[in-house]
């Protein structure tokens, strides 16, 4: 899998804390309080900064002025960790938007000429003519010629990439360059609603609609700031009932200090840094609710040419036949396969030089050779060399085919070649055999050669720890049961689905979410469409056809189907994000307790002084530090939202118990640490 | 043998007796719960009320046929406490005024049975009978109902249907209340507990005086009363009366009573769901927090401070010699645990610490067990409180028992959690901030005094029913405000309930592997005991920090 592509889009890269000085004047724009009511809990604050300040200005003190000053510097917090978050994405759309200049293009007239309209005119169904050196001028599929088509605007690689009509490479993207040729395109999309918009759309976050799972954890704030702000409005009755009614500012701070600010900050910040995720993987999902269902996912469905194996196959063992020294073996092997320019051929020669130390010989060097290249007709490759012996003819190819050719030059293919082809076709593979006749006498087999397909190097890692996590591997493939029961063997994957069809592909997710189970599959064909848009998640290939793009729910600019696989981890991520945010914020409510009550009661209840267990210096400056703390936690936190909590794959029960530890119990220490540090400085503050 | 050595004996034989019990009457609750026949009795009844036996109603229909029921049995309680001078067996009580009519049968029919009155000088044998006794059973077996109904959301799929009220009613109040206060009526009448229809005895005394001894039908109404989890006393001091508990082992039987079906409920859960794991992590959260209750009060009134503890060598104001301390902090651990509210001590006379973890007990939200049925959905709300904040940390779309916990569920479990502190904080800020109301309640001042009517509003909204008895609750507005504090603290959250499994047997279950949060393990056990201490500790913490916590710390 690719892991450096060259990318000419600028990357968000490692958030640097100068981000937090260069979106601050968009985090100032953001105090607007129609942008703070849609966060219910910071609105929260935000009308409390406002109290405060009032209460400040009427009743002056450095206490009433510090807290409102805190709480304003709460609700700034909580916008900057938002702007940063939008800021990264806004660089790369900046960059996109370049590649979206008006356009003219050329549309067909009925009659056969062209006419020149503005990109913006265009309509689904229009028929372009784009010729070398022009722009796409929108979404659509070639359906005459064929081009070299430079998409680094879109993708990031920079080299160029086959368009054609017809098959599944007739896709374009709007905004990317034809380099040779002429090329018909149908539009496929409206302007304004191509690729290069929503994906402008998907990087800003302007387009980022709120998530299920968003929703709900917004509403379980919602509802914790509710039950707060109702035990600090009947705490006023219970207080003057004890003798000591609190001021207003005080109970602010309270309030302010128990609602869960701290993911209630963060939580935007932390979905746009999610998707901002699948955008430097260059993948681009076109709702937010399918990297969630990412997260989720049952079972991951995984064609096995290109994503499990590399797509070719391979020379992987030379067997002799009885008599014959493998050195021998191996030249012949080598000779047969110099003229075979098929990946199958080459890897002869490689695995000839690397295992068995036979160096490459170029064409040229054997003058007085006669190739034969690979036909469809002889099924097999050779070479004839004039020697002194007489002329040695080295044959390789189809096991029936070469021992055809054995016997009609005199020989008789030995036994043990039989069982050997035998052997290699029924583990999978594919028998290659190689035979030689010198002069006049009989021909001989040499022996196999073994192909197969090659597991990607990893795969069988990555699959263990799918099944860690719970996800099962289903490996579909055109091969029979058998070649395709091997390599699933081989890959570890967890099933396989051989011989299929796009419609046993359908069925197969059907049967899968009938039982309840969310399924991810990658496709890139027109035949895939159904299945793309069936699955859970479906992320199509950039190279595909538009309406695999179309079915999907995420397209992979790099069109790499391996990256399923950092697909889930980052949709998990997303998840664990919010989920150890939020029981940080609230696990942190209880050590603002032990320094706030204490500090309100002071004077009519002075035992409560041993809830003190901080020893803050004074009831104010206590009651300021957890202000303080509540404040600065979240600025602190930013980092943390925007690359994600830590993610290593593993078992829900194994990732419960680390996570707990680290956000449950870490969230409870943390504060009282914090908030003695902050109380330290604050006390040498003057009127503490 | 010391008291602390005699305590702990006793709670070991009680925790011996619920082990022993808990599996049989938790599988025996899940046949009879999840039966597809029914008795002869049985279809007589739904005949003569029109009922389908065999038709499952959507949730909204049960929701709207539980509360008709309720709302007939408050009507029909209402008016026959109104009208009992007319009636047979009065004993010459007079009718009972409107509010407190009022009071009462929302206290019976909502399974709180906060008791304004005292039970002797105000109710007659026959609506002691017919009317309290009977809410003490049907109150008791609307809760097993609602908790059969959440359990048929977790165990149903793609269906609207959550059950038929009528026929889990039925069942609760015939084949499981019935015969199990059949049984202890007669354990109880066997131990020495008083049971005729003589009505007032004279009895002259040891110094030749006369006394006037009022006796009833008692073994009968103190079977259900506790294993029910109702606890409204027949008489006014309630457990701790010679004839309703007479004697120590009366006394542990009463509090076995009290445990048996809240503690026997995680086994039907369990069974029902086909995973007894799931069952045993909700017992040993529900069985960790009342141990720790039953520790902290019996350690707190064993070893409390004071001139006069230290002589009498405990606490012993406002407790039963017969029982001594470490019998009324189990009593009354159990009681304020079980949303029981029967009581063998008066809590108001206990330590500031046994005093305050009774009130914690009861702002739990009446979990650890709970009472009959409500422990049992109450916690699992709870636990899909739970899953929804830890399961986002393994990275998944938060399920319990493979149904997702999404937008609509997690809404329907923060109103339901959100419904008690707010009317509990609400009703006591309001009574503890208008002077006149305070001094017309309150019998101390300072600490103690918040304690009293903090204790009240959360008794009575957890459908406790106990009370700090400084608490002066007989005025028309407390009667009617902890009457609606009552009604609301019960149904508020039922209905809630009701939708959440309604929503829950619509999903098609997610089958469980390797990713899915697991239920049943110690970590989970150990953050549902977290939560539901988290949750209350944070509503309540300012309040009970200036009640209990700043009396004992003085």
């Amino acid at each position: 899998m690719t892991t450096s592509t060259p990318t000419l889009r600028p990357a968000a890269g490692a958030f640097e804390p100068r981000q937090l000085i260069a979106s601050l004047p968009q985090a100032l724009r953001k105090l607007d309080p129609r942008h703070q009511v849609r966060t219910p809990v910071m609105f929260v604050v935000w009308v409390g900064a406002v109290l405060t300040t009032v209460l400040a200005a009427v009743h002056p003190s450095a206490f009433a002025w510090a807290i409102a000053a805190w709480l304003w510097a709460t609700v700034v917090f909580a916008n900057l960790a938002e702007a940063v978050a939008e800021g990264r994405g806004r660089a790369q759309a900046a960059s996109l938007r370049r590649t979206r200049t008006t356009t003219t293009a050329r549309r067909l007239t009925p009659d056969g000429s062209t006419q020149e309209v503005p990109g913006t005119a265009l309509v689904v169904g229009d028929r372009v003519v784009v010729e070398a050196g022009e722009v796409i001028p929108g979404d659509g599929d070639v359906v005459e010629g064929v081009a070299a088509v430079d998409e680094s605007a879109v993708t990031g690689e920079s080299a160029p990439v086959i368009r054609e009509s017809g098959g599944d490479r007739s896709a374009v993207t709007g905004g990317t360059r034809v380099l040779s040729d002429r090329i018909v395109v149908q539009i496929t999309a409206k302007p304004g609603e191509t690729f290069l918009d929503r994906m402008i759309a998907l990087v800003e976050g302007s387009a980022r609609a709120k998530t299920p799972n968003e929703i709900a954890l917004n509403l379980l704030l919602s509802s914790l700031t509710l039950i707060f702000l109702l035990a600090v409005v009947t705490l006023q009755p219970f207080a003057v009932y004890s003798g000591q009614a609190q001021s207003i500012t005080v109970l602010v701070a309270l309030l302010v200090c128990l609602i869960p600010t701290t993911i209630g900050a963060l939580l935007s910040a932390i979905g746009i840094a999610g998707m901002d995720r699948l955008v430097q993987r260059n993948v681009m999902a076109l709702s937010g609710r399918a990297v969630e269902a990412a997260g989720d996912v049952d079972v991951l469905l995984l064609d096995k040419t290109g994503t499990i194996t590399l797509g070719n196959r391979q020379a992987v063992e030379l067997v002799p036949a009885d008599g014959v020294a493998v050195d021998a073996l191996a030249d012949a092997a080598q000779l047969s396969s110099l003229a075979d320019e098929t990946p199958e051929g080459r890897s002869i020669v490689v695995l000839a030089k690397t295992e068995y130390g036979l160096r490459e010989r170029p064409a040229g060097e054997l003058a007085q050779a006669t190739f034969l290249p690979f036909t469809a007709q002889t099924r097999m490759s050779g070479v004839d060399l004039a020697e002194p012996e007489g002329t040695r003819s080295v044959r390789k190819g189809a096991a029936s085919a070469v021992m055809a050719w054995v016997r009609e030059n005199g020989g008789h293919p030995t036994a043990d070649v039989g069982r050997t082809v035998d052997a290699i076709a029924g583990s999978g593979g594919t028998p290659l055999v190689v035979a030689e006749q010198v002069g006049d006498g009989p021909a001989r087999a040499l022996g196999v050669v073994h192909l197969k397909d090659v597991v990607k190097s990893g795969m069988r890692e990555r699959f263990a720890e799918l099944r860690a996590m719970g996800i099962r591997t289903v490996m579909i493939t055109g091969d029979n049961a058998l070649t395709a029961g091997a390599i699933a063997a081989e890959a570890g994957v967890d099933d396989f689905l051989a011989e299929a069809t796009p419609e046993d592909k359908l069925a197969l997710i059907r049967t899968e979410q009938a039982g309840g189970r969310l399924v991810a599959m990658t496709g890139d064909g027109t035949n895939d469409a159904p299945a793309l848009a069936q699955a859970d998640v479906g992320v199509a290939m950039n190279t595909g056809t538009s309406a695999a793009k179309e079915a999907g729910n995420m397209v992979d600019l790099d069109s790499n189907p391996t990256k399923l696989i950092e697909i889930v981890a980052i949709g998990k991520q997303l998840l664990i994000t919010r989920g150890a945010l939020t029981t940080f914020s609230i696990a942190n409510d209880i050590a603002k307790y032990f320094a706030i009550i204490p500090a309100m009661f002071a004077v009519v209840y002075p035992q409560l002084d041993a809830l003190n267990i901080m020893r803050l210096h004074s009831p104010q400056s206590a009651v300021l530090s957890a202000v303080i703390f509540n404040a600065l936690i979240i600025v602190a936190l930013v980092p943390v939202a925007l690359r994600g909590v830590r993610y290593t794959p593993s078992s829900a029960a194994a990732m419960l118990r680390r996570n707990l530890l680290v956000y449950g119990v870490g969230g409870i220490i943390a504060p009282f640490l914090g908030i003695k540090l902050i109380d330290l400085v604050v006390s040498l503050l003057p009127g503490m | 043998m010391s008291a602390t050595t005699a305590a702990v004996l006793q709670i070991g034989l009680l925790v011996a007796l619920l082990a022993a019990v808990h599996v049989p009457l938790g599988d025996y609750m899940a046949r009879v719960l999840e039966g597809r026949t029914h008795s002869r009795v049985e279809r007589i009844v739904y005949r003569l009320g029109g009922i389908d036996p065999d038709a499952d109603q959507r949730w909204g229909v049960y929701a709207r046929s539980l509360l008709a029921f309720s709302l007939v049995s408050v009507l029909a309680l209402y008016l026959f406490q109104r009208v009992q001078a007319h009636l047979p067996l009065s004993l010459g009580m007079a009718d009972v005024n409107p509010a407190g009519a009022w009071n009462t049968a929302v206290s019976f029919v909502t399974n709180t049975n906060w008791q304004w009155y005292s039970g002797e000088a105000v109710m007659g044998q026959l609506v002691q009978m017919a009317g309290l006794a009977v809410q003490n059973f049907t109150s008791a077996a609307v809760g097993l109902a609602v908790a059969v109904a959440l359990v048929r959301g977790f165990t149903r799929s793609r269906t609207d249907r959550i059950g038929s009220f009528w026929v889990d009613l039925v069942r609760a109040t015939g084949r499981i209340l019935l015969p199990l206060a059949f049984v202890a009526a007669i354990v109880l009448l066997v131990g020495g507990v008083v049971q005729n229809f003589t009505g007032v005895q004279d009895v002259t005394t040891l110094t030749g005086g006369t006394q006037h001894l009022v006796t009833g039908p008692l073994a009968s109404q103190e079977a259900i009363k506790d294993l029910g989890t109702n606890g409204g006393g027949y008489f006014n001091a309630n457990s701790a009366h010679p004839f309703e508990n007479p004697t120590a082992w009366t006394n542990l039987v009463e509090i076995f009573l009290l445990l048996a079906i809240p503690f026997s409920l995680p086994r039907t859960f369990g069974t029902l769901v086909r995973d007894r794991r799931q069952g045993v992590a909700i017992l040993s959260v529900m069985g960790g927090l009342w141990a720790a209750a039953v520790a902290a009060t019996t350690w707190a009134e064993l070893h409390a401070a004071g001139a006069v503890p230290q002589l009498a060598g405990a606490a012993m104001e406002g407790k039963e010699v017969r029982f001594g301390p470490a019998a009324s902090a189990l009593f009354a651990a159990s009681t304020t645990s079980t949303s029981t509210g029967s009581v063998n001590s008066f809590h108001d006379s206990f330590t500031a610490l046994g005093g305050g973890v009774t009130l914690l007990n009861i702002v739990l939200g009446e979990v650890s067990p709970g009472g009959v049925g409500t422990g049992l959905y109450g916690m699992l709300v709870i636990a899909v409180l739970a899953v929804f904040l830890a399961g986002l940390m393994v990275g998944r779309t938060p399920e319990y028992l493979g149904k997702k916990i999404g937008r609509r569920e997690v809404t329907l479990v923060a109103l339901s959690i959100l419904t008690m502190p707010a009317l509990v904080l609400v009703g006591a800020a309001i009574t503890a901030g208008v002077p006149s109301l305070r001094d017309a309640s309150l019998l101390n001042t300072g600490p103690h005094g918040l304690s009293e009517i903090l204790y009240a509003y959360a008794s009575a909204v957890n459908n406790n029913g106990s009370a700090f008895a400084g608490f002066g609750a007989a005025t028309t507005y407390q009667n009617t405000a902890l009457g609606l504090g009552m009604l609301f603290g019960r149904f508020v959250p039922i209905v809630l309930t009701l939708a959440l499994a309604g929503s829950l047997a619509t999903q098609q279950p997610v089958p469980a592997g390797a990713g899915t949060l697991p239920t049943h393990t110690p970590v989970f056990a150990g953050l549902l005991t977290g939560v539901v201490l988290i949750v209350a500790g944070l509503t309540f913490f300012p309040a009970l920090a200036l009640a209990p916590l700043a009396e004992a710390l003085s």
